[in-house]
């Protein structure tokens, strides 16, 4: 597992592809807390998977005010056609070319597999890491320390 | 991983109340896993029989299963008047039918009155409390469906008989 970007860094900045015609930039966010959740691959074959599980409690992230985003390897149009079939709300990035430089930029980029560990941010208004996960790949890390961390903002 | 929600009042617990070790599942009324889990906890609570208890929490996944909210408010409608375990294993048995006609066929099976259900369904008179298990679930770590806790620790092995039982006695020796 890599050793992450942990808190008190200022989040590295992007602008990836969210659609096939749409970037978005992390520091256009600023303001408002940022979840985001690096993960290896679109299409994972369980059931509540960590992206539709955080599809079904975006309500929760919301109540902070927090936008999510998820990021993986995966191009747009894979992004596109698995948040279609999984229905989210959300929207996923496509850390696709260079490929993987922004999971590399939060040292969440498993080189020897070419995808992203399963890595958690919570990033404050201001751009600053005020919490990070990295999770074993295979384990779901759910989203309680996601929210408890931004519980921690509020105060 | 714990249990942030202990097991209580507002919980429907099967078998005895003083027993060693309790089991809480986080599941999912529409969910094939659930389904796959649902006899293997069955044959559990038969072998360890007054030892262990067991409890069952909503976590309806309702953006990819869209019975899922519905089924878990039925359960909840029948616990109300005394037969949520009876639902809960219809529910489970009926999984690919799952939808308002089942709900109003096996409230008339029960001796409740489809009426009240549908009138209750339509109300979200217990969307509330589904929503309250799920939270709570979330905030405990839940990270997919179904989550099992064994004496309030997250069981994170499959859930198959031998895992489950395997664990399960893993915490009775610490009782």
């Amino acid at each position: 597992m890599n050793n992450i970007l942990g808190a008190g860094t200022q989040a590295p900045d992007f602008n990836l592809h969210v659609t096939p015609d749409q970037k978005l930039k992390l520091s256009e966010l600023r303001g408002k807390p940022v979840v985001l959740a690096f993960y290896p691959a679109d299409w994972s074959p369980v059931c509540g998977d960590q992206m539709s599980l955080y599809n079904e409690i975006l309500s929760e992230f919301h109540k902070f005010g927090a936008e999510l985003l998820g990021v993986s390897v995966d191009g747009v149009w894979c992004h596109e056609a698995f948040a279609k079939d999984r229905r989210l709300h959300f929207p996923l990035l496509a850390d696709f070319e260079p490929k993987g430089e922004v999971a590399k930029s939060y040292r969440a980029y498993r080189q020897e597999d070419g995808v992203c560990e399963r890595a958690l941010f919570v990033i404050d208004k201001n751009g600053v890491i005020a919490w990070s996960y990295c999770s074993p790949v295979a384990v779901n890390p759910g989203a309680d320390g996601i929210l408890e961390a931004l519980e921690k903002l509020q105060k | 991983m714990t249990l942030r929600i202990p097991v209580g009042e507002h919980d429907y617990i099967q078998g005895d109340a003083n027993a060693l070790c309790t089991l809480v599942e986080y599941g999912d009324y529409e969910c094939p896993h659930c389904g796959h889990a649902y006899p293997i906890v069955k044959r559990v609570q038969k072998h360890f029989g007054k030892r262990l208890r067991f409890v069952f929490r909503n976590f309806p996944l309702s953006e990819m299963h869209p019975h899922a909210e519905s089924a878990a408010e039925t359960s909840e409608f029948a616990g109300t008047k005394n037969k949520f375990w009876e639902m809960h294993d219809l529910l489970f048995e009926n999984q690919q039918k799952l939808g308002g006609a089942l709900y109003l066929k096996l409230a008339t099976e029960l001796g409740l009155q489809p009426e009240a259900l549908r009138e209750s369904l339509e109300k979200r008179a217990f969307a509330a409390k589904v929503k309250s298990d799920f939270t709570g679930g979330v905030r405990s770590g839940v990270n997919g469906t179904p989550t099992f806790f064994i004496n309030g620790e997250r069981h994170d092995a499959t859930f198959e008989y031998e895992d489950l039982v395997g664990a399960i006695e893993g915490a009775l020796s610490l009782t």
